[in-house]
């Protein structure tokens, strides 16, 4: 069941006119122009006890996401292909809003989301993550925890996720006797690219990338974009309830494409 | 051979510490922006955060008490934090835990003060090692702290344990798993109170006095650690001015 709703921020309409004051002049209430990002920052490595791990902090937004490695059987249609499964919950820490509980549907779509984009443009190579084809595969687990939520979350937890799966190295298991054994020798993840997401909201005419939750709490609509490494574009996810034309959504992938390289490169030199 | 590889003969432990020896602990305060209090503590290899949210309203608003707030408390573990992946839904260890944990922290808080109100304390564990419920008691008293809260004392805990015949200060994960028993305990320093008490295993009657003292022993060196954990954020520059002189 999914009912409309209202923003679960309530920004006071003082501020809300303020947003829209600052905007008419091409200025965000933190002072950033329309496409630029907040400070990005990735830090490798931080729980020893997973494959591969990285927090990501995006302004205030701030997200872990930890790989673990395991066997099991692989999924149905796809028995000849490591099993890929994506997680992320928002952790009641992250807000005053967040509730303990089963993720609603707005953590349902960041997973989904996120998962698409790592999916979708087969930066795993999962037919490398065989050991024996219809029967045992490796399971690569990856799994987001946001720790403080301010706003953008799709694109910190993609960053987080792709951090983390770029550093890890991954167990070497081996079958000995039709037996899975850890030979406890790591190898580095079979990775084929690198997949970037790029958020805008539209807040009445304006287009502003990475926003904050003050701005999310404002908009009209929302769009994410993943491009991979040749920059095509490998998932789309459109937003909230306003509509976009068709020219709005052709000049925003030009600009998912140019930012998502900039922020590519960003990473890779993190990492 | 067991205990020979928890305590060797010169009476090292599995980690080179010796039998009164606490891990290395470190706790920074307000660490989670959003929060009106928190705090992250590295206790060995324990690494958790902790946020509390209130005094607010409370949601189901049935659950709200006339004379009194409400501790809510949510110890959960991210499933990275283990070395198998953990199910992120919540284990029933994680209720028990949640439940030990508030009734630790409760007696410290003066809850009258905030009538039909609510306390959150959230618990998240990024990375496990023994331990992880003291560790995270002391994080959610210094966050409790850092929120502004009425409290009558800081809640530190402990734990300590007995491998073969020695009673040892502050279990790790490897001695709690292959170890004889594993006692955590939480107190008010000041109060002079235990406000939690577990124990996992056989300890004789003398052993057991024996281990207590020593956990609040421990509880008293973490208090400490935690006090300069405030300090550093409230009054840090102060103290930096003081060494000068």
């Amino acid at each position: 069941m999914s009912s409309s709703k209202r923003s679960t921020i309530i920004v006071e309409q003082l501020r809300k006119q303020q947003m829209l004051e600052a905007l008419s002049r091409g200025k965000r209430l933190d002072g950033r122009n329309y496409e630029s990002y907040r400070d990005l920052k990735v830090e490798i490595g931080i729980i020893d006890k997973a494959s591969g791990s990285a927090k990501v902090t995006l302004g205030n937004t701030e997200v872990i996401a930890g790989v673990k490695v395991e066997t099991g059987e692989p999924f149905e249609g796809l028995e000849n292909k490591g099993a890929l499964i994506m997680s992320a919950e928002v952790l009641p820490t992250a807000s005053p809003h967040v509730e303990p509980g089963p993720p609603d549907e707005d953590a349902i779509e960041l997973s989904r989301v996120v998962d698409r984009g790592i999916r979708e443009s087969e930066m795993l190579d999962l037919d490398k993550l065989v050991l024996i084809p219809g029967k045992i595969v490796y399971t690569v687990f990856v799994d987001c925890s946001i720790i403080n939520s301010d706003g953008n979350l799709l694109d910190a937890t993609s960053y987080a996720v792709v951090s983390a799966l770029l550093t890890s190295k991954f167990p070497i298991f081996e079958i000995q006797d039709d037996k899975v054994v850890d030979t406890g020798k790591t190898m580095p993840p079979p990775i084929t690219t690198v997949p970037v997401s790029i958020t805008a909201v539209k807040i009445g005419e304006a287009v502003l990338l990475d926003p904050t939750t003050e701005e999310e709490a404002c908009m009209d609509a929302r769009i994410t974009m993943t491009t991979q490494s040749d920059g095509s574009i490998v998932a789309v996810q459109k937003g909230f309830t306003g509509p976009f034309t068709v020219d709005q959504i052709i000049s925003y992938s030009e600009i998912a494409r140019i930012k998502g390289e900039e922020i590519r490169s960003k990473i890779k030199e993190l990492n | 051979m067991k205990e020979l590889s928890l305590l060797d003969e010169n009476g090292k432990r599995s980690d080179g510490r010796g039998i009164d020896d606490l891990r290395p602990i470190k706790i920074t305060v307000g660490v989670v922006k959003n929060a009106d209090g928190s705090a992250y503590i590295e206790f060995g290899k324990n690494k958790i955060i902790v946020a509390v949210y209130g005094p607010r309203e409370v949601h189901p608003k049935h659950m709200a008490l006339p004379d009194r707030c409400v501790l809510r408390c949510r110890y959960h573990m991210s499933p990275f934090s283990t070395d198998t992946r953990k199910n992120p839904a919540p284990s029933r260890r994680e209720v028990e835990i949640s439940k030990v944990m508030r009734e630790s922290l409760e007696p410290s808080l003066i809850l009258s003060d905030y009538p039909r109100a609510v306390i959150d304390v959230f618990v998240e564990v990024i990375q496990a090692d023994g331990g992880s419920r003291c560790a995270g008691i002391n994080a959610a008293s210094v966050a409790l702290a850092d929120a502004g809260i009425n409290m009558r004392d800081l809640v530190s805990a402990c734990a300590a344990g007995r491998i073969a015949d020695k009673i040892v200060l502050d279990v790790n994960d490897l001695e709690d798993k292959e170890g004889d028993a594993d006692m955590p305990v939480a107190y008010l320093p000041n109060l002079e109170q235990v406000t939690l008490l577990q124990v996992d295993g056989k300890l004789s009657t003398a052993q057991f006095g024996e281990c207590l003292n020593k956990a609040i022993d421990g509880c008293k060196l973490v208090y400490e650690i935690q006090k300069d954990a405030l300090m550093k954020k409230y009054f840090g520059n102060e103290l930096e001015v003081k060494e000068e002189v």
